[in-house]
């Protein structure tokens, strides 16, 4: 597959991890913010070529892993309404809300349908007009777009049944949230590179000068995220704290004008919690006013957002950085996939899951790394 | 999030940029994908697509920046090999 | 049985309506002496010792491209019997029809096991019908068992795997999960991939006449290569090693595999298997193999070693070993 096999090479990554290793000079901690840079970061070994020094967190992009849980109830609990078809992607569907998952709703009787793209759910509403769909939308600013003309489409063929229940978040106010958290040790980030493709990267030099931290807008194949690596332990060595892009065959500093402009037309920025981090201000999209009709939460009831339960988890702290998933007491032991004890064990794009998928259990006894 | 795959543009249709579509040819397997966000790309265009949407079309010349910052590494690294 | 176009309860009320149902639709299908004499078990004569397997085949879509669900019960238990090393023989089928079920679908289901049956070499010979209320199936239901002949000269299974056996695949992998998948979810991909369902005696067979001591097979179904391998380790309390660059994928597996988000070691096969034989044997096995087309990618992959009991772990494209385990439920696409 071109684009993908060429930055796969194993000679490449070698070479670019022995540079970083040349480069460095002293400790430095950095954090990919997105879940699928933590998954081929865990998948392909890349944190194994890395020398000692750089310390690589996983930070909370993965917004399967930052739903609330009572978006999840909310969804599991308008699918059990009879006559209702909830279409969601694959991801969500084996998140656990307080009591089983969509899954669960499925096998329980409930019409839930796993779908590809957004359009799918509103071809499903034109094609069962005595129904209502309901799409569950999630995502970050890269899926925002693809919901946004779900939205669109949706009004111009004036359906009736089509609703969608809104659970979007964005990155750049995640990442400021981890770097004010007290226990921080986040010193450059890898910045997701889809959402970037979408938004550009006028939001990070804002944040790379407030905080002092290189961001680096990094692909998701192995080279991308080596390259990307090297450029963000560079500055750091050269005490240098910019944004930098290698990821340009996808982003531009403008981003994705087309998208930008129909998101902009559907959702407005809203406040939102994150599951793990807490309530944190523009950090959430919502429908405008020219969409609400489309609001599930105005069709169906309003999601009401509790507190989070306390507990043995740590998954508050994995998300943002501050402990590695073998770094929690209860990893592989207490906790695993098949008895999680919070989201980022039960998701599987969450930290958590990825580590114990790809290192197994025994990754707790070989000491945190 | 944003798992979004590289593919090639084998034809477009449509008039309405917003519901423009093309097959996308993805090693092997096709799909009709959505253009909308990407209205300049062109048959033989590869794009960046996720959920079934084309997010950006993939600009060859500054995709080989890294093979080329790859090739000066392998220079550097062989000097400093030479080194005394 | 004309004028009726789909199943009804009746069918499976033990009366003239099923009696009707079984002369004229379903033992005509396979058209076996033994099925023919309609008692209610069949004769059958057996020496030495013999496997015996069951299974049940639940799977949606019901057609699905390069088989369907009649192939695959025919083929699953072929294949089963031949991971013991028997020559299948013998087979139940038991059939649970949902109530509405198209006569013309359940033909099709029918005759396509008849064909796998006759390329397998296995007779069915006995079986049984009922019906279940409209919605309490999903189209059909088949439960099989079968009967084989142990032509293997040593007894194949886990507890013959030995640290430094050298594992190896029979062909490429995920051709069955991603042609099920984009065929029941509708994900409107164009492609040339098909299911893989096939008998895999015949390679085995060549094997065992071949004079290969050969450890263990195991079949891959669910779970994929992963969940077979895992299985194995944990039985044997043994370590495996993987090459991921060995694995024979082809390119379009493959890329349907990323577009969806999935692992190709996860998704389902139907017609492949991991064979386990001493490391001097290895070369041997593959060459033998590779002259069956069922087999015609077969590929050393993998080493066994002793420690620790139980590990699988898969060396990736950097040369970074990872850790392979089963997943807890069937693998979803994924947009994150």
């Amino acid at each position: 597959m071109k684009y993908r096999d060429e930055y796969r090479d194993a000679a490449a990554a070698r070479r670019l991890a022995d540079a970083i290793a040349r480069a460095v000079t002293r400790p430095w901690t950095l954090m990919e913010v997105c879940g699928g840079q933590t998954h081929a970061i865990v998948r392909f070994g890349i944190d194994a070529l890395l020398p000692r020094e750089v310390t690589l967190m996983h930070g909370p992009g993965c917004p399967v892993c930052v739903t609330p849980v009572e978006y999840v109830d909310k969804a599991i609990e308008i699918a059990g309404r009879p006559g209702v078809i909830l279409c969601s992607f694959g991801d969500m569907l084996r998140v656990p809300g307080s009591d089983g998952d969509l899954f669960a709703a499925k096998s329980r009787g409930a019409d839930v349908r796993m779908v590809y793209s957004p359009l799918d759910a509103v071809e499903i509403a034109r094609a069962e007009p005595s129904r209502q769909v309901v799409f569950f939308a999630v995502g970050f600013e890269t899926t925002a777009p693809a919901n946004a003309m779900a939205a669109y489409r949706a009004n111009q063929l004036s359906l009736a049944n089509f609703s969608m229940l809104v659970s979007h978040v964005l990155v750049p106010p995640a990442m400021r949230a981890v770097l004010e958290g007290p226990g921080n040790r986040v010193q450059g980030f890898l910045a997701a590179g889809h959402v970037c493709t979408i938004m550009g990267l006028a939001d990070y030099a804002p944040i790379a000068r407030r905080y002092g931290v290189p961001i680096v807008a990094a692909g998701f194949e192995p080279l991308d995220i080596l390259e990307a690596l090297y450029l963000c332990v560079r500055q750091l060595e050269e005490g240098r704290a910019e944004v930098e892009n290698p990821y340009s065959r996808v982003v531009t500093p403008a981003g994705n004008r087309a998208a930008q402009a129909l998101m902009g037309e559907v959702f407005r920025v809203i406040p939102r919690r994150w599951r793990g981090l807490g309530d944190i201000p523009d950090s959430g999209l919502a429908l405008t006013d020219a969409y609400a009709g489309l609001d599930a939460e105005r069709r169906f009831g309003r999601v009401c957002e509790g507190d989070e339960a306390e507990g043995e988890c740590l998954s508050g702290l994995v998300l943002r950085g501050e402990r590695k998933p073998t770094q929690c007491p209860a990893f592989g032991v207490r906790c695993t996939p098949e008895r999680p004890l919070g989201v980022t064990m039960v998701s599987s794009e969450g930290a958590c899951a990825a580590y114990f998928r790809y290192r197994g259990a025994t990754a707790a006894t070989e000491g945190a790394a | 999030m944003c798992l979004a795959v590289p593919g090639r543009v084998l034809d477009r249709s449509g008039d309405d940029p917003l519901t423009r579509v093309g097959r996308v040819d993805f090693g092997g397997v096709v799909k009709q994908i959505n253009l909308a966000f990407a209205p300049e790309a062109e048959v033989g265009d590869y794009v960046l697509v996720h959920v079934g949407f084309a997010i950006a079309v993939i600009d060859a010349a500054e995709a080989a920046r890294i093979f080329a910052h790859l090739d000066e590494l392998g220079e550097l690294a062989e000097f400093a090999a030479r080194a005394p | 049985m004309s004028g009726e176009a789909t199943i009804q309860l009746a069918h499976g009320g033990g009366g003239r309506a099923m009696a009707r149902l079984i002369a004229e639709v379903i033992r005509p299908a396979f058209d076996d002496p033994e099925l023919n004499r309609s008692h209610d078990g069949a004769l059958i004569d057996l020496a030495g010792a013999v496997a015996f397997t069951t299974d049940s085949y639940v799977i949606r879509p019901l057609i699905f491209p390069g088989g369907d669900i009649g192939a695959l019960a025919v083929n699953g238990t072929v294949n089963d019997l031949a991971m013991c090393g028997a020559r299948p023989l013998y087979m139940s089928v038991g059939l649970i029809l949902e109530e509405g079920l198209p006569l013309a679908l359940l033909r099709r289901i029918l005759a396509s096991m008849r064909g796998a049956a006759g390329a397998a070499g296995v007779r069915l010979v006995t079986g049984d019908t009922k019906v279940v209320d409209r919605g309490k199936g999903d189209g059909i239901f088949i439960n099989t068992a079968g009967i084989g002949a142990v032509v293997a000269p040593a007894p194949i299974g886990p507890q013959a795997v030995r640290p430094g056996d050298a594992m190896i695949l029979s062909g490429d992998i995920g051709r069955h999960g991603v042609a099920v998948m984009a065929a029941r979810e509708n994900l409107g991909l164009e492609m040339a991939i098909e299911s893989d369902c096939a008998p895999l005696w015949a390679p085995v067979l060549g094997l065992i006449e071949a004079g290969i001591r050969v450890r263990c097979l195991r079949d891959l179904t669910r779970g994929g290569l992963a969940s077979a391998s895992v299985e194995i380790a944990e039985t044997a309390g043994v370590s495996i090693v993987l090459d991921e660059s060995a694995v024979p994928i082809r390119e379009d597996v493959a890329s349907a595999c990323e577009l969806l988000g999935l692992d190709p070691m996860h998704v389902a096969n139907e017609g492949r298997f991991i064979a386990f034989v001493a490391p001097e044997d290895a070369e041997r096995t593959v060459e033998l193999l590779r002259t069956h087309q069922v087999a015609a990618e077969a590929a050393v992959i993998g080493r066994v070693s002793a420690a620790p009991a139980g590990r699988v772990s898969c060396r990736g494209a950097l040369g970074v070993a990872r850790a392979i385990d089963m997943l807890s439920g069937e693998q979803l696409p994924r947009i994150c």
